[in-house]
C-alpha cells in the first residue's frame, strides 16, 4: 500500500503542478457560473434599442390602435400604402420590420406576416400575436351583444404563473423550479461525461507515455503492475477531485457575487405591492407591473437555487463521478496498454465511446422526461447510470433505485478493474503490434 | 551454494513455447551470463527472475528460499526495454524509483549524491530527462538499478546504446560490484563481454537450454586438442618430423617465424610433440587453441539446427 501512495502522490503532483491544470481549474467555473449568470443577466437588461414597426392592413382598420406599444417597441399605423411599394423601399424606410395584417384574419389565424430582414424575437412575436388573438376575441364577443364588455373583459384579464412545489413523503413544501432542476440536471449530466471522457484519457496517455518511454519495466520490477495502474487511476481521480472542489467553490463565490450585484436588495420593493397590484385594478402603470415581476422572479431563481438539496445532489455527483470513472479509467488503462501509440487507440475507444454517448443522449431524455421507462433502466446499467441518474437526481428519485444503481455501478467497476488489470499486465510488456480483441480475450484468460 | 536457481521453469505464451524446462544456478558471488540468439527466451527469464511474469510451472529460489515478493528489494533490474519519463526531472524521477526500490527519500537523496558525483553528471539534477542525450540517459538509468545496493543485480543487454567509453565505465562497475560480493545475472550478445566478465553461462536456444556451466570448463569442453607452434629453424624440417604423426592444419611463416596449427592425434600428448620438436630446432611458443566463445556459441545453435533438421 506504502508503494502505491508512492505512485499516487506522482501521478498527483506532476499533473497538478501543470500550467494546463491551473488554467482549467480557474476558467471552467467561469463558464459555469456564465451560464447561472449570463440568462439572469440578459433578464435585467432588455433591448434598449427603440424598434417601430409598420403595421399595414389590407383595405381594412379593424386593428388600428390595438396594438399595444411598449417602451422599446412601436407600431405605426399606415393607411392607403401599398405593401409592394413599403417593402422595396425597407432599407430607406428604417422599420424593424413590416406587420401585414389580412382581413381574412378573423377565420384565417395564419394570415398574419411579419417581414424584417432580422430574425424578431420570440417576445416580439408573442407580444403581437398576444395583442392580435385579445382583439380577435373582443371582437367575436361583441357579436354576443354583452353589456359592459369592456369592464367585464378588464375584470377577468388574469396573468397565470405556476409555481411547483415539490413536497416531501410528510408534506414538507418545497418551492423548486423545473428548469433550475433541468439545468442543474443537464450540468450534472454532461459534467460526469466530460469529467469521465477527460480523465479517462488521460490515464490512457499516462500509460502509452510509459509504455513508448520504456519506464514501464523500470518501475514494475519493483512494484506489481496492478499496482501500478491503480495508483495512476487513483491518482488521476484526486486530481479530478481537486478539480471539482475548486470548480465548486469558485463558482459559488461567482454566483454569490452576482447575486449581491444583480439584484441589489429587491426584496423590500417586491412584497408590499405586488398583492395589492394585482387584486385592485388601480392604474399602476404596465411596464412598472412587469418590472417587478421580472425581478421578482430573478429572486425566485436565486430562492430556488437555496432550496436545491446541494449537499445530496454534490455527494451523489462525487460518487458517480469516481465510481464511472473508475469503470471508465480502468478500460482506458487496459486500452493504453495493449497499444503502442494513440493513434492506434481509435479502434478500442469505440466500445467506451458509444455507451458513454448513448448515456448522454438518454440524459438528454430525462430533462424532458425523467420518469419514463428508458431513462429508468439506463440509470440502472452501470455503462451509463453515472451520466443517467446524475441527470435524474434534481427531480428527485426514490432511494431504493439510488442504492440499486449504485450496488450495481460498485460491482461492475469491480469486474472491470479486474478484467482491465489482466490485459495490462499483459500488454504492457508487449511492443509492436496492435492485438486484435481476440487477443486481448486470450491475455484475460491467461493466468497471472 | 547457489545464491539464485531457476528450476525447471516452462512459460508458455499464447502462439509458442517461451521456455521450455529451463534450469539455471547461479553461484554467489558468479557472474552469469545469460546468452543465445534473439527470440531465445532471455528476456522472459529474466522477467520471471523479477517477478514481473509468473512462470508456468518451475520453482525459483533465491538465497536457499523460494523466491518471495519481498526479495525485488535485493535485486536490481536493468531491463533491455528500458526508459525514463520524458518531462520529469532527473533527479525528481531518481528519487522516485529509488522510493520504489525501497529506499527512503532521505537515503535515496544521499545515496543518489555520491553516484552522481562519480559519474559527474550532478549539473543534470534539475534538468528534464528529454534534455539528456542517449547515454546520459543510460547512465542514470544504471545508477537507479544499482542504488538501492542489491544483492543479485541483473542486466539485460547492459552495453547496447552505450558509446565505448561508457561500456568501459560500465564494465569496471559490474566488476566492482562482484568484488563487493554481489551476483550478477546479465544477457549479452556480445561474447567478448562474456569472456571479459562471466565466470558462468547458461546458452538457451529456442527455449531450451543447450550449454550451462563454467567458462572454463565449457571453453576446455570445446576445445578440439589443436595447438599452435610458434618455431625458429629449418621450416621444412619441422613439417617433415611433425607430418608423419600430426595433422598439419595450417602453416604460415611470419617474420622469419614458422607458425604452425596442428591437431592432436588420439595415442599422443602435448609432451610427444614437444619431444619430437626439440630436437628440429628452437620453440618460441606453443599454446592450446581454445575456442573463443563466440566459436562456440555460433557452434552450437547450428548444431542443434541441423539435429533438429
Amino acid at each position: 500500500m506504502n508503494k502505491v501512495s508512492i505512485i499516487i502522490r506522482r501521478e498527483y503532483t506532476t499533473r497538478v503542478k501543470k500550467k494546463s491544470f491551473i488554467i482549467m481549474t480557474l476558467l471552467a467555473p467561469l463558464f459555469m457560473a456564465a451560464m447561472f449568470v449570463i440568462p439572469v443577466w440578459v433578464m435585467t437588461r432588455k433591448d434598449t434599442d427603440e424598434k417601430t414597426i409598420a403595421v399595414i392592413e389590407d383595405g381594412t382598420e379593424m386593428f388600428k390602435g390595438k396594438i399595444p406599444g411598449t417602451k422599446y417597441l412601436k407600431f405605426e399605423y399606415l393607411e392607403n400604402v401599398n405593401l409592394q411599394e413599403i417593402k422595396g423601399n425597407f432599407g430607406e424606410l428604417g422599420y424593424y420590420g413590416i406587420l401585414h395584417i389580412s382581413p381574412k384574419v378573423t377565420y384565417l389565424p395564419g394570415a398574419i406576416q411579419l417581414l424584417s430582414n432580422k430574425q424578431p424575437p420570440l417576445d416580439i412575436t408573442e407580444h403581437i400575436s398576444n395583442a392580435i388573438e385579445k382583439e380577435i376575441e373582443r371582437l367575436k364577443l361583441l357579436t354576443y351583444d354583452i353589456e359592459d364588455l369592456d369592464e367585464i373583459l378588464k375584470e377577468i384579464d388574469t396573468d397565470v404563473k405556476i409555481q411547483t412545489i415539490k413536497i416531501s413523503d410528510t408534506g414538507e413544501e418545497k418551492e423548486t423550479s423545473t428548469v433550475i432542476a433541468m439545468g442543474l440536471a443537464y450540468i450534472s449530466g454532461i459534467l460526469i461525461y466530460m469529467l469521465t471522457f477527460i480523465f479517462g484519457a488521460q490515464v490512457m496517455r499516462g500509460v502509452i507515455e510509459e509504455k513508448t518511454s520504456r519506464i514501464v519495466e523500470i518501475i514494475i520490477s519493483s512494484i506489481k503492475p496492478f499496482q501500478l495502474m491503480m495508483g495512476k487511476i487513483i491518482g488521476i481521480a484526486l486530481v479530478g477531485l481537486t478539480q471539482f472542489f475548486f470548480w465548486i467553490l469558485i463558482t459559488f463565490i461567482i454566483i454569490s457575487i452576482a447575486k449581491s450585484v444583480l439584484i441589489p436588495d429587491i426584496s423590500a420593493v417586491i412584497e408590499q405591492p405586488l398583492t395589492e397590484n394585482i387584486l385592485s385594478s388601480s392604474p399602476v402603470g404596465q411596464t412598472q407591473v412587469s418590472e417587478i415581476q421580472e425581478m421578482s422572479e430573478i429572486q425566485e431563481i436565486f430562492s430556488t437555487l437555496g432550496n436545491i438539496p446541494w449537499v445530496t445532489i454534490i455527494f451523489a455527483f462525487i460518487f458517480y463521478f469516481l465510481c464511472g470513472y473508475l469503470l471508465y479509467a480502468s478500460l482506458f488503462a487496459s486500452i493504453g496498454a495493449a497499444v503502442d501509440n494513440e493513434t492506434d487507440t481509435q479502434q478500442f475507444m469505440m466500445p467506451i465511446t458509444i455507451p458513454l454517448l448513448l448515456g448522454l443522449f438518454v440524459a438528454m431524455g430525462a430533462f424532458q422526461n425523467p420518469e419514463s421507462s428508458i431513462v429508468f433502466w439506463f440509470s440502472l446499467i452501470p455503462l451509463t447510470s453515472p451520466i443517467v441518474m446524475m441527470a435524474r437526481i434534481p427531480f428527485g428519485i426514490p432511494l431504493w433505485e439510488l442504492g440499486l444503481s449504485m450496488i450495481l455501478l460498485i460491482l461492475t467497476f469491480i469486474g472491470t478493474t479486474w478484467m482491465a488489470a489482466k490485459i495490462y499486465r499483459t500488454g504492457i510488456l508487449l511492443y509492436g503490434k496492435k492485438p486484435t480483441y481476440k487477443e486481448m480475450w486470450k491475455w484475460i484468460r491467461y493466468k497471472n | 551454494m547457489e545464491f539464485f536457481k531457476a528450476q525447471h521453469i516452462v512459460k508458455q505464451f499464447a502462439n509458442h513455447l517461451a521456455l521450455d524446462q529451463i534450469t539455471v544456478s547461479v553461484p554467489e558471488g558468479s557472474i552469469y551470463g545469460l546468452l543465445g540468439p534473439n527470440g531465445a527466451g532471455k528476456t522472459t527469464l529474466i522477467r520471471i527472475i523479477n517477478q514481473i511474469t509468473a512462470p508456468d510451472s518451475g520453482e525459483l529460489f533465491f538465497k536457499g528460499n523460494k523466491l518471495k515478493s519481498d526479495d525485488i528489494y535485493d535485486i536490481g533490474y536493468l531491463p533491455e526495454e528500458r526508459g525514463l519519463y520524458r518531462k520529469m526531472k532527473v533527479g525528481e524521477q531518481s528519487v522516485y524509483l529509488a522510493r520504489l526500490k525501497g529506499l527512503s527519500r532521505q537515503d535515496a537523496l544521499k545515496k543518489l549524491k555520491v553516484w552522481f558525483e562519480k559519474f559527474e553528471i550532478e549539473a543534470w539534477w534539475n534538468k528534464k530527462v528529454e534534455e539528456l542525450s542517449k547515454g546520459m540517459q543510460q547512465k542514470v538509468q544504471f545508477i537507479i538499478t544499482v542504488l538501492h545496493e542489491p544483492k543479485l543485480l541483473i542486466f539485460d543487454e547492459p552495453f547496447t546504446g552505450f558509446d565505448p567509453i561508457n561500456v568501459k565505465i560500465l564494465k569496471k562497475e559490474i566488476l566492482e560490484f562482484k568484488d563487493q560480493g554481489a551476483t550478477i545475472i546479465f544477457s549479452t550478445h556480445d561474447m567478448g563481454s562474456v569472456e571479459e566478465l562471466c565466470s558462468h553461462i547458461t546458452l538457451i536456444n529456442k527455449a531450451r537450454t543447450l550449454l550451462e556451466g563454467g567458462i572454463d570448463e565449457i571453453r576446455k569442453r570445446y576445445a578440439s586438442d589443436e595447438y599452435e607452434i610458434g618455431f625458429e629453424g629449418e621450416a621444412n624440417l619441422l613439417t617433415a618430423t611433425l607430418s608423419s604423426q600430426y595433422k598439419i592444419l595450417e602453416h604460415k611463416k611470419v617474420n622469419g617465424q614458422s607458425i604452425v596449427r596442428i591437431k592432436l592425434q588420439d595415442s599422443f600428448s602435448t609432451n610427444d610433440i614437444l619431444k619430437s620438436l626439440l630436437q628440429s630446432g628452437k620453440i618460441v611458443s606453443f599454446n592450446e587453441i581454445v575456442p573463443g566463445m563466440n566459436d562456440i556459441f555460433i557452434r552450437v545453435v547450428q548444431e542443434e539446427k541441423t539435429i533438429k533438421k
